[in-house]
């Protein structure tokens, strides 16, 4: 089972439903959250108006989804057609490992939790 | 008594109410969102409290015969004050302690803005009771009072630049100076739409604020009201430009305190000046207001809310605008220094401002300074309850529930 995590930009957040849903994943957890990347923050104007600064404010939204192995590659590229546009801030994805899952309800483990 | 008069001085009394509520929105959206509830709470004790002193005592000190300098206790608990209007009185005499006591309200509500965030509740409740008597109705008996000295001397504030605005703005001050500066202080508002929000309901009042202070519904009123909304205007708008030609963006927050800025300036004068001098008035609120509030921000005082850029430095300005723009015909007599030249009255507002920022100066500082040092009240929250925020530490609320089990 692999996690995949992606950040885009919050605005895709329903185009990346959809792509998901047309390769048959449906569970999926997502959350408004503010960071940085490459760019290293966004300007913002403080005080009465009259300076600005830079802050770690930009918004992205930060999805969760845990997916069989061999799934992998089509979440991945469901993920990067609905948010790619080729500029600075389209996000990123992080896969990594998980060792087991439970499906509360039935207490069934594994992949067949999923 | 007439019924007119009555009327208009009714609704205007409730839109001074009004803009306690409005100063809470204001402030309470610049601050942190730990502190939101307790800097709104802030201006909400002071309607509670102010009220109960200004019958009490705070009234009889401020409008009691008494001398030159402060009132009497001749209308302890409203005594002598006549439920029916004598012959020939506009108004009530009621509606005439109610109208005031508004304006008793919001000046230390004003206040707040300078240590928010840091405060101790308790000993704020009892800095509401002892400034409001000892600064705020001395003050106001010297330029409202009859035989009030800067009544007699001639200087203009037609609804309290000094009284109210300068006041607040030199409190401010003392208060900063001697609570200290916040430990971790916010670098963004919490809650702009809040700030817009206030600053249009201060806005709202202000023609309640001013225009009232004709005490009738008549020429003066009409004017009140119609300058005041052009300052606020001109102010805004420039210090939007300002704060544009800036940083290459105009925030709302900054178009919102330079609104303010004009209202608090045209406070001494909107009985004073015409259309075209509230523009001037406007235009110099927004502009030395704006530079005031960069200029602050560069010193070691930690006035958190700007309270003394926007209400001390625009008070001053306001004040010696109106010696400057004031016209005969709005006055009913008293000319300035551009219709005639009139040197003197810019002087007396001088003067009067020059009095009200030593007293009220050295005044709050001192009762500050004795709040400290008595056992068990102390000015500044504990280093826990400014970390963790003062709605929960001082009060057990949060202004917003996030987590879902609510």
């Amino acid at each position: 089972m692999l996690k995949i995590e992606a950040i885009f930009r919050p605005e895709r957040v329903n185009a990346v439903s959809d792509a998901l849903a047309d390769i048959g994943v449906t569970g999926f957890h997502y959350q408004n959250v503010t960071g940085q990347g490459r760019q290293a923050g966004i300007e913002v104007v403080i005080g009465r108006g009259g300076t600005t600064t830079t802050r770690s404010a930009v918004s992205k939204t930060l999805l969760v989804t845990v997916v069989e192995d061999d799934k992998k590659d089509a979440v991945i590229e469901a993920i990067v057609s609905a948010t790619r546009s080729g500029e600075i801030g389209d996000g990123k994805i992080f896969v990594t490992a998980v060792s087991d899952a439970i499906r509360v309800r039935t207490g069934e483990s594994g992949e067949t939790a999923l | 008594m007439d019924s007119g008069h009555t009327s208009w001085m009714l609704i205007a009394t409730a839109l001074v109410f009004f803009m306690t509520p409005g100063l809470a929105f204001f402030y309470g959206g610049l601050v942190r969102a730990k502190n939101l509830v307790n800097t709104m709470m802030m201006s909400f004790m002071a309607i509670a409290i102010v009220s109960i002193v200004w019958v009490l005592w705070g009234y009889s000190l401020a409008f009691g015969t008494g001398n030159a300098f402060i009132g009497d206790f001749s209308h302890f608990g409203l005594s002598g004050i006549a439920f029916a209007s004598a012959e020939g009185e506009d108004i009530p005499p009621l509606l005439f302690v109610a109208f005031q006591m508004m304006f008793a309200v919001i000046t230390p509500a004003l206040i707040t803005g300078a240590f928010a965030e840091r405060f101790k509740f308790s000993t704020y409740l009892i800095f509401l009771v002892i400034w409001s008597t000892v600064v705020y109705s001395p003050i106001t008996h010297w330029v409202w009072a009859s035989n009030g000295w800067l009544w007699e001397l001639g200087a203009l504030d037609f609804a309290g630049g000094t009284v109210i605005h300068i006041n607040a703005g030199i409190a401010a001050v003392a208060a900063s100076l001697i609570v200290g500066k916040r430990r971790n202080p916010g670098l963004q508002p919490n809650n702009v739409p809040y700030v817009i929000l206030g600053a249009a309901i201060l806005w709202f009042g202000w023609f309640g604020f001013n225009a009232g202070s004709a005490l009738s519904a008549g020429d003066s009123a009409a004017n009140a009201l119609l300058v005041t909304s052009l300052a606020a205007s001109t102010a805004a708008l420039t210090w939007g430009v300002i704060s544009h030609l800036k940083t290459g963006k105009m925030g709302a927050v900054g178009v919102a305190t330079g609104a303010v800025a004009g209202l608090v300036a045209i406070t001494p004068a909107a009985g004073a000046v015409n259309a075209m001098g509230s523009l001037a008035i406007g235009f110099g609120a927004g502009l030395i207001c704006f530079f005031a509030v960069e200029l602050l921000h560069k010193t070691n005082m930690d006035d958190a809310l700007d309270v003394f850029a926007v209400h001390g430095i625009g008070g001053i300005w306001g004040a010696i605008a109106t010696g400057i723009f004031a016209t005969t015909l709005i006055t009913g007599g008293t000319s300035g220094l551009i219709e005639d030249g009139n040197i003197k009255q810019v002087g007396i507002q001088a003067v009067g401002v020059i009095a009200t920022l030593v007293y009220s100066g050295v005044v709050s500082f001192i009762i500050l300074f004795i709040l400290d040092k008595i056992p068990g009240l102390g000015l500044r929250a504990d280093e826990a309850d400014e970390d963790l925020g003062l709605d929960l530490a001082s009060h057990g609320e949060q202004a917003t529930v996030r987590d879902g089990a609510d």
